[in-house]
């Protein structure tokens, strides 16, 4: 079984021990232990079941691309699914369960799946399941859900932070191997600013644990040296547990730094200094992008090769020399290439027995298979593994010939497997943004093609690939390989590289390999069946071979047919294994075949660091008027609008929502109101050519408005469609300041922006968004004079600031500028002082107009008083399909100007077409009926297709306490033609709603409130 | 063809499934064909499949310049749903969820359509007077929408937080029969028929040229060489500006990076379709128990099959502020796929300005919802030449004309 041995272990403190929970159990690790190293040292070999079948797994990896070890990690808050034991550090107190199983992992009744693998090949699903109709809704598809999804679903609010950084570098190196500290040290000599990221959390990658020599020393002291030094260097940033993530367009990266994942919670509790974010997403502009991203192991494909107790050799390797770990007592050591005999000697240097070495190559007569024979260990060349015997744990394995179909020679005992397939480089980073690979068949891999690198802004490459990633296998080869691409990014980047010399390395010299696809070569379909190629997704060589005889021929077919590469590993293991089993029975090569997209990210990276600290409050934080504090202390009732809040109404004495709006409506009407304006958009356009300009973006004339006068526009889509409205005052001859809805100011903006950028760039016109500079503040009803005159400091008479015109000066000792216009019918002033003194001058408003019945009042006020006077309001009577002369606005539409935006496209035949919806009020016959928003009317008849005719609809329904009726405003076919007739409105509850069409103009149609 | 049963699974598991025939042929074209389809998507072979079906044209080649599938239909989030505003919209949507309905039996093959509820989130009052509208709307017109409150919102996904600080959940527009399918089985299933009924399904062979003969097409140039047809259907999303240069005429699309995610995959935790305009996201949980996230698209043209990472913050953003559990899963993979996209976000089916020339295009953000009614309606138009059925109001004349069939509002989230 698996076990702790006496010694090892690099990573190891044995002086201290760590308490963990697993499955309910306590065990006891040591200090620099990961999750996976723990448990093969407490003999917990299942960790896992798999997704598909519910099979029982071990450990088959050490690092990020194992794809059987995924637990559920923490409880409450805290918890987190799908987390690998592989890449979990230890710590007091942790607390993982096992997935996917239940009631247990040894007792999983998922289980069954298993029996009946034989029925659920590739693809069953798509032949099954299709009869009775219903079935697949309510019967298959909810047992297939519940069977899959591996970890359970977190269930409360994430208590953690997240946060983003920003690093702006010349070189941008990720890996912290040999390769990526060389590169590093190369490009930091350089002069180079760089950030070099490992996402484990020690460096050195697989040269510390190889046994390679560098510059006559053990490797590790050639990585502390390396390190050390480039620590010094002031333009040199390191991190380990951060890993490159996403490569984009333009050098742009993507970097994921788990910083407190590996710490006990209780740590954050008691030291305040620990506050960190759990996890820090960087966005990295970098000149160059060098990948040093090493290679991962191929396993082999035999029967039972998912059973645990079947390890890849690199990773039996790993947990022996960093953590003290065996996967188990007497390990046979299945591969078709030399790397695998250093696992064979660290076992047994280490006190292990191991039983036989099976290689699948004919010969194997190089230095280490020689080293592993002189230490007496059976090498059997041409051999191979026919099956693994045992269910939930290896037992033995039997022996065959490769060349044959797997008739069995000998069965050895033994209680793991180590399996090596060969290295596959990781180039999903070079792949990311469009790097090609070529096929390198005389090391069996899949290589960088340094002639297609991703391109830049400029068509130069900026990825590089360096070391074993760019698939150099040998450390000398990497050495050298490594220091030349850290030289080339620098210099590409604007430095100039120092001469240096590379550091000799030692590592055994290695035969090469050859490519075994499948062990043995001639194994049956039903050997295939057992023959596990992606384990997470029990998708194995039989389901590959499936797929290609049914025609799903493309790479990308297979993938999405069988699910290869398709589980958490995003095919790490499985891709090229996959492919090569694919092309072999498609009778192709294997770079024919391709492989399928690499996507970011390299490993999944949690939702909480993509979001950052924009959560909660800081999620679009909420745009506040200089009032807003005032009106959430006095009974402000909010609802979004735009990025704003805006009160709905203000509730007193604990009367409702609709009370509050018809009492303000009332006091309004009566007395006076106010209304907190300044969320209008307020947009200066300044220049000679201000005039000319607005012209084009509004329908109206404005070119002709006269200094300290106001009109009410109307700018439309290239497609004549209405898209905002508002006031247009003119502040001097060059200087405009135009008002846009609430929602439109950003948007109307950057439209004007877009103009002006990209078709009248030579117009001397400049635009600000002058929004949040004003406060502006709207004093309407009867007695609005009264209050204006009591503050004083400027004559607001009818005389002195007549309807649709402004005026600069003082009020009340503040900055103002009086703008009488209306939007509600009252006498009305609009007050913009600056946004400093808007609680100010509100104050004095509230003050000055006690004696005078002033209330404030919120939007919904607004709303029914403009439909009381049919006055139009952006996305209630628009809704991006209208245009001004749909809704009786002719009289806004220019007919002098050439030219306007809109304009050649409100005279295409549709837009002037005499059956177009056009706007009516109505009122409800019975008078407190209020017509629903977005009622549609019909006229009884039916279309070809079945569907009722509609003849128009509802986009804004109130009801008046001013007429105290029920009112709306609509668009209807041919409505202004129908004044008097009565038109059905079904509802959604079945009933029809009859209502009279009218003038849009309820209350006041000639202007006398408001012209006073 | 031989049937797909779980009675054919078990006689194929007793000799290890080495009896199954290929889905679908994979020929070399012929010289000549009554109709060539370019694009074989979703929209492209269901176009071939009711050309067969509905017309008995059979002699039908699909032209395929990678693999079929690989386009928009292997990459979209596979939601479906009718409820849209306007009315030639709602028809051709309710016609193609109607055929989902039916597909798996139709083809013979499993398309696991899901009819497990979309869920539209109003947020703001603005939103709830539109989802009234659209309720309103569809109730007219046929299709089954509702408008629910805050709490049968809740009841029908228990993990949404209704009160965020930013923008409350104030109801939604619930389609209890819109919900998801399996994309590439509709793809494949399409295949399989459309070969059955002797169509040639040709991939790997790019159009290179369209020939013309007095202002009519005559055939194409492929990467496999020529091939000379009666009529032909350009089906291929944010590839159609291309094409229709090729046949030299212009079309009113923008193409940009639309982009998806999906976490690991986890136990089920919710059973509808939830989309937050407002906030710009959404999501369902699939089969395999993966959190299928979208949202929208880039702000600027493009043809590269991936997308600008900060879109997917701001998505990501949105749903964690909607399902605050979401923040403790992890991104799988994140892509992009490249959509057409009209001035009124509906598409364009219909005759082009040459003879015997037929498009389908401008999905935009939203084609897998329509892939089998606008197949049926795209096979229409080339079947009898003439813009009517379902693809009357969607001709190219509506942009000349000004008779825009104006979406935004319901396409007002990229999905």
């Amino acid at each position: 079984m698996s076990t702790r041995i006496q010694t090892g272990g690099r990573h190891l403190d044995r002086s201290k021990q760590v308490h963990f929970n697993w499955a309910g159990k306590q065990l006891t690790g040591y200090g620099g232990d990961t999750l996976a190293s723990a448990l093969l040292a407490n003999g917990e070999l299942l960790v896992g079941r798999s997704f598909k079948y519910h099979r029982a797994r071990g450990l088959i990896a050490s690092g990020a691309e194992e794809p059987n070890a995924l637990v559920g990690l923490g409880t409450g808050a805290k918890f987190e699914p799908n987390q690998r034991a592989t890449t979990t550090e230890l710590f007091d107190g942790l607390v993982a369960k096992p997935q996917n199983a239940w009631p247990s992992l040894a007792f999983d009744v998922g289980a069954i799946n298993k029996m009946m693998s034989r029925f659920f090949p590739a693809g069953f699903y798509y032949k099954t399941f299709i009869h009775p109709r219903f079935a697949w809704k309510h019967l298959f598809e909810p047992i297939i859900r519940k069977a899959a999804g591996l970890g359970a679903a977190p269930t409360e609010k994430d208590v953690d932070r997240y946060e983003y950084f920003y690093a702006h570098v010349d070189v941008l190196i990720i890996g912290g191997g040999i390769a990526g500290l060389a590169s590093a040290l190369a490009a930091g000599q350089a002069g180079a600013s760089v950030l070099l990221v490992e996402q484990t959390a020690h460096f050195g990658g697989r040269a510390v644990v190889d046994g390679v020599d560098i510059d006559d020393e053990p490797a590790e002291i050639w990585v502390e040296e390396t390190l050390a030094a480039l620590r010094e260097m002031p333009n040199v940033t390191i991190r380990n547990r951060t890993m490159g993530a996403g490569v984009y367009d333009h050098g742009y990266a993507t970097v994921y730094e788990r910083i407190n994942d590996h710490l006990p919670e209780m740590i954050t509790d008691h030291a305040p200094n620990m506050d960190a974010p759990r996890h820090r997403l960087w966005r990295v502009r970098a000149g160059r992008i060098v990948t040093a991203t090493g290679a991962i192991e191929r396993p082999l494909s035999f029967a039972g090769n998912d059973i645990p107790g079947v390890m890849l050799a690199g990773a039996v390797r790993d947990y022996l020399v960093n953590y003290g770990a065996s996967v188990g007592d007497r390990v046979v050591i299945a591969t078709n290439n030399d790397d695998a005999y250093r696992s064979a000697i660290a076992l047994v240097e280490a006190g292990l027995d191991v039983p036989v070495i099976l290689d699948a190559r004919t010969t194997a007569d190089g230095e280490l298979p020689t080293l592993a024979r002189e230490i007496g260990i059976r090498v059997e060349t041409g051999k191979a593994i026919s099956s693994v015997k045992g269910n939930k744990h290896v037992t033995g394995v039997g022996i065959c010939s490769q060349a044959g179909e797997g008739a069995e020679l000998e069965e050895i005992k033994c209680d793991a497997v180590a399996m090596s397939g060969g290295w596959s480089p990781v180039v999903h980073l070079w792949s990311h943004c469009g790097g090609k690979l070529n096929w390198d068949a005389d090391q069996s891999m899949f290589r960088p093609d340094p002639n297609r690198p991703p391109l830049g802004y400029d068509g130069a490459g900026f990825v590089h690939v360096a070391g074993t990633a760019n698939g150099y296998l040998d450390a000398a080869g990497v050495m050298e390989d490594a220091i030349k691409i850290g030289k080339l990014a620098a210099k590409e980047t604007g430095h100039k590289p120092k001469a240096t010399k590379v550091p000799s390395t030692f590592s055994a010299p290695e035969n090469p390999i050859e490519p075994i696809w499948q062990m043995p070569q001639g194994m049956s379909r039903k050997l295939q069946m057992k023959t596990f190629l992606d384990y997470q997704n029990d998708v194995k060589v039989s389901d590959v071979r499936l797929a290609a005889q049914e025609g799903y021929q493309s790479v990308e077919h297979t993938k999405r047919y069988t699910t290869l590469g398709m589980a958490t590993d995003q095919g790490k293991l499985s891709n090229i294994n996959g492919l090569a089993i694919l092309a072999d029975s498609l009778n192709a090569e294997i770079p024919a075949v391709g492989t399928t997209t690499f996507r970011p990210p390299y490993q999944p990276i949690s939702m909480g660091a993509i979001a950052g600290d924009a959560r909660g409050e800081l999620f679009k934080p909420i745009r506040q008027s200089p009032m807003h504090h005032w009106i959430d202390t006095n009974g402000g009732f909010w609802e979004p609008v735009a990025d704003w809040r805006r009160p709905y109404c203000f509730q007193q004495n604990g009367e409702s929502v609709g009370d509050a709006v018809t009492r303000e409506i009332l006091n309004t009407r009566q007395n006076v109101g106010l209304l907190d304006a300044s969320t209008l958009g307020k947009i200066i356009v300044k220049g000679p050519d201000a005039g000319k300009f607005l012209d084009m973006m509004y329908t109206n004339m404005m070119s002709t408005l006269k200094v300290g006068r106001c009109r009410y526009g109307l700018m439309c889509t290239e497609n004549g469609f209405l898209s905002d409205d508002g006031v247009v005052a003119r502040i001097d001859d060059e200087t405009f300041l135009c008002h846009t809805t609430s929602g439109g100011s950003d948007r109307i903006h950057a439209w004007m922006e877009e103009w002006l950028q990209t078709e009248w760039w030579d117009w001397n016109v400049y635009t600000a968004n002058v929004t949040e500079q004003y406060a502006q503040i709207a004093v309407v009803g009867p007695n609005a004079r009264k209050v204006l005159e009591k503050i004083g400091g400027m004559d607001v008479s009818a005389d002195a600031l007549p309807f649709m015109a402004f005026k600069d000066g003082e009020l009340g000792g503040i900055k103002a500028r009086p703008y009488r216009i209306s939007f509600s019918g009252e006498l009305s002033y609009e007050i913009a002082v600056p946004a400093s003194q808007g609680q100010a001058f509100w104050d004095m408003c509230m003050e000055a107009g006690a004696e005078f019945g002033i209330q404030p009042y919120g939007t919904e006020c607004l709303h029914v008083m403009r439909a009381e006077k049919g006055f139009i309001m952006i996305g209630d009577e628009t809704d991006g399909t209208v245009i001004p002369q749909d809704l009786g606005l002719s009289w806004a539409v220019s007919k002098k100007k050439d030219d306007f935006l809109g304009k050649r496209a409100q005279q295409r035949s549709h837009m002037v077409d005499p059956k177009r919806w056009r706007l009516v009020g109505l009122k409800s016959v019975e008078p407190n009926e209020v017509i629903p928003d977005g009622a549609y009317a019909i006229d009884g008849t039916v279309r070809d297709n079945g569907v009722k005719h509609m003849i128009g609809r509802i986009t804004s329904s109130y009801f008046s306490p001013t007429l105290n009726h029920a009112i709306a405003m609509g668009l209807v076919e041919n409505g202004p033609e129908r004044m008097g007739d009565i038109i059905d409105f079904p509802t959604t509850d079945g009933r029809v709603i009859k209502a009279e069409i009218c003038d849009p103009v309820f209350l006041d149609p000639e202007g006398t409130r408001q012209n006073v | 063809m031989k049937r797909y049963s779980a009675f054919a699974i078990a006689r194929e598991a007793a000799r290890y499934h080495t009896g199954w025939e290929r889905a679908w042929r994979s020929p070399e074209p012929k010289s000549h064909y009554d109709v060539i389809i370019i694009g074989a998507g979703g929209h492209g072979l269901a176009t071939a499949y009711y050309l067969g079906k509905n017309y008995g044209i059979t002699n039908v080649a699909v032209i395929e310049k990678g693999w079929l599938g690989g386009g928009n239909t292997g990459r979209n989030t596979t939601i479906i749903r009718s409820n849209y505003l306007q009315d030639p919209s709602a028809a051709i949507y309710e016609k193609a969820r109607s055929l989902y309905e039916t597909m798996s039996q139709d083809l013979n093959y499993n398309v696991m359509f899901s009819p497990r509820g979309v869920i539209m989130l109003a947020q703001t009052e603005h939103e709830i007077r539109g989802y009234q509208r659209t309720a309103h709307a569809n109730a007219l017109q046929g299709v089954k929408t509702e408008w629910i409150g805050p709490e049968r919102v809740k009841q029908l996904v228990p993990i949404i937080e209704l009160s965020g600080p930013r923008y409350p959940v104030l109801g939604g527009l619930w389609q209890s029969r819109g919900g998801t399918a399996r994309h590439d089985a509709v793809a494949w299933g399409y295949a399989r028929a459309c070969s059955d009924m002797g169509m040639d399904i040709i991939q790997q062979c790019e159009v290179t040229g369209i020939d013309k003969s007095g202002g009519n097409v005559t055939g194409i140039q492929t990467t496999k060489g020529a091939i000379k047809c009666n009529k032909l259907g350009m089906v291929v999303a944010g590839n159609s500006g291309h094409l229709a240069d090729m046949a030299g005429f212009r079309l009113p699309l923008e193409s940009v990076a639309l982009q998806a995610l999906v976490s690991e995959p986890i136990k089920p935790c919710m059973d509808v379709v939830v989309m937050a305009n407002t906030v710009h996201g959404y999501m369902s949980q699939s089969d395999k128990g993966e959190m299928v996230i979208g949202g929208g698209t880039d702000g600027f043209n493009n043809y590269t099959q991936r997308g600008s990472f900060h879109h997917l913050e701001e998505t990501v953003r949105a749903l964690i502020e909607t399902f605050p559990m979401i923040s403790r899963l992890k991104m799988l993979r994140h892509w992009g796929g490249i959509v057409d996209v009209t001035g009124d976000r509906s598409p364009i089916i219909g005759t082009t300005p040459v003879g015997n020339c037929y498009i389908n295009c401008g999905w935009g953000t939203g084609g897998f919802k329509a892939i089998p009614g606008s197949g049926w309606a795209m096979a229409e138009v080339i079947a009898t030449g003439e813009p009517q059925g379902l693809a009357a109001e969607f001709g190219l004349n509506r942009f000349q004309e000004g008779r825009f069939i104006d979406e935004s509002v319901a396409a007002g989230v990229a999905h």
